[in-house]
């Protein structure tokens, strides 16, 4: 690794703790959710306020992730991915609208 | 085959055992006809097709998903075209053709242009409606603008052809979570304004993308409100259900209901209950096109039920 790389990495460091100490909540987690086999995994999953959860559609199928007035995804091709950031706490009862058995949950603390 | 008693038909008492029994795994490019409810094997597509049927044949492709292109197959519209060719060299010309849905992978407008490309040079009609991978497209109006025209709703509508009242339904949209297909209220009142004051002895056939019986509800194989829709076509003396979603052959008699799923022309997808999840199936190559096909089906005058034939590309 040379000196400028060095540098540079470090600078970004420096950067993204300043983003960070200036954000308003501590967390600003982000998580994954797989989907594999017809399956959101995992089924359930607890965030906090703030944090963002990217599904990530590994078939070769396509797959949406829909939570009737909350949220709706694009259409995911195999290897297409979606994000949504929660703002509110709740329970977040989502389900794939192609293949309807696929279902799942985020709750949000 | 006249001899099925249609008057015990509204009898219900079709044990949930005698269903099973009924129901047939069938196997590759065999002539399945049914008598007295009990499906009978015929004998092999080429001894089949050479005895001349009368009456109407008509084909169905189904689940030919142009644009996939991953390892189960990698080339799902040179498929389709081999499938259209060998529709283009039957010996008996068929009346038309219908299409139950997944013309395209992604509803992508190239999609759309390349399928009508290759299922035109079989230069018939045809009859489509939708499945759930015909309705991707952001505006959802690429389906529609081509083969909506005429059509209610999302796409359902009823013809006539040679005596046989056929009736094509939606039951991909505005799916509930957790649940199957759907047809929705709208289209369950339609399909019984489009019955009533039928007669009786008109046979029917309706066909619709997902199975309208419930084939495999842990994968979502059936429709959730199947039965209300079966419901008026009770009485009816031969009425023979068309589905595809599930992109293999499986049939059952169910009184006076002949069910039938055809093969995809594009990958196959397991036998329910053998894989972790549904979703294309990736055979060896010299095995894919003896699971890809076509149906083709007849309908003789007083016969109670049509005579369906799987044909696959290969074997």
């Amino acid at each position: 690794m040379t000196f400028a790389t060095l540098r540079r990495l470090g600078i970004r460091i420096a950067v993204a703790a300043l983003l960070t100490s200036q954000m308003p909540a501590a967390h600003c987690a982000e998580t994954t959710i797989t989907i594999d086999n017809f399956t959101f995994t995992p089924a359930q999953l607890t965030v906090k306020v703030g944090d963002t959860v990217t599904w990530k559609n590994h078939d070769d199928i396509p797959h949406t992730v829909v939570s009737a007035g909350k949220f709706r995804s694009k259409t995911m091709d195999t290897d297409d991915s979606y994000s949504f950031t929660f703002t509110a706490a709740g329970e977040y009862k989502y389900f794939c609208s192609l293949h309807p058995h696929m279902t799942g949950m985020v709750k949000v603390e | 085959m006249s001899d099925h008693d249609h008057h015990n038909d509204d009898n219900p008492g079709v044990s949930r055992r005698r269903v099973l029994e009924c129901m047939t795994w069938a196997g590759t490019g065999v002539l399945w006809t049914i008598s007295g409810g009990v499906p009978r094997s015929l004998g092999l597509v080429g001894s089949a097709q050479a005895a001349e049927p009368a009456g109407l044949t008509f084909l169905q492709i189904s689940d030919s998903h142009v644009g996939f292109d991953k390892p189960a197959n990698p080339n799902a519209l040179g498929t389709l075209e081999e499938a259209i060719n060998k529709i283009k060299s039957m010996p008996i010309k068929p009346s038309f053709m219908i299409h139950t849905g997944d013309v395209t992978h992604l509803s992508k407008a190239a999609e759309f242009d390349n399928a009508e490309r290759i299922i035109s040079q079989a230069k018939l009609d045809v009859h489509y409606v939708p499945g759930e991978h015909d309705f991707l497209d952001e505006d959802v109006k690429f389906y529609r603008e081509r083969y909506g025209s005429g059509a209610k709703g999302a796409g359902w509508y009823s013809f006539d052809a040679n005596g046989v009242h056929f009736i094509g339904l939606v039951n991909v949209v505005d799916l509930k979570a957790a649940g199957l297909g759907n047809l929705g209220a709208e289209q369950l009142e339609w399909l019984e304004q489009d019955l009533k004051g039928r007669s009786k002895s008109t046979p029917i056939v309706v066909f619709a993308h997902i199975p309208l019986w419930t084939v495999y509800p842990e994968w979502g194989w059936g429709t959730e409100d199947g039965a209300r829709a079966l419901d008026y076509l009770k009485g009816f003396g031969s009425v023979t259900v068309l589905n595809g979603h599930i992109h293999q052959v499986m049939q059952k008699v169910e009184g006076n209901v002949t069910f039938h799923t055809a093969r995809s022309t594009a990958f196959p997808q397991p036998v329910p209950g053998t894989a972790p999840s549904p979703g294309p199936m990736k055979v060896a190559d010299d095995k894919l096109r003896g699971l890809l096909g076509v149906a083709s089906i007849n309908f003789k005058q007083g016969e109670q039920r049509l005579a369906i034939i799987d044909t696959p590309l290969q074997g």
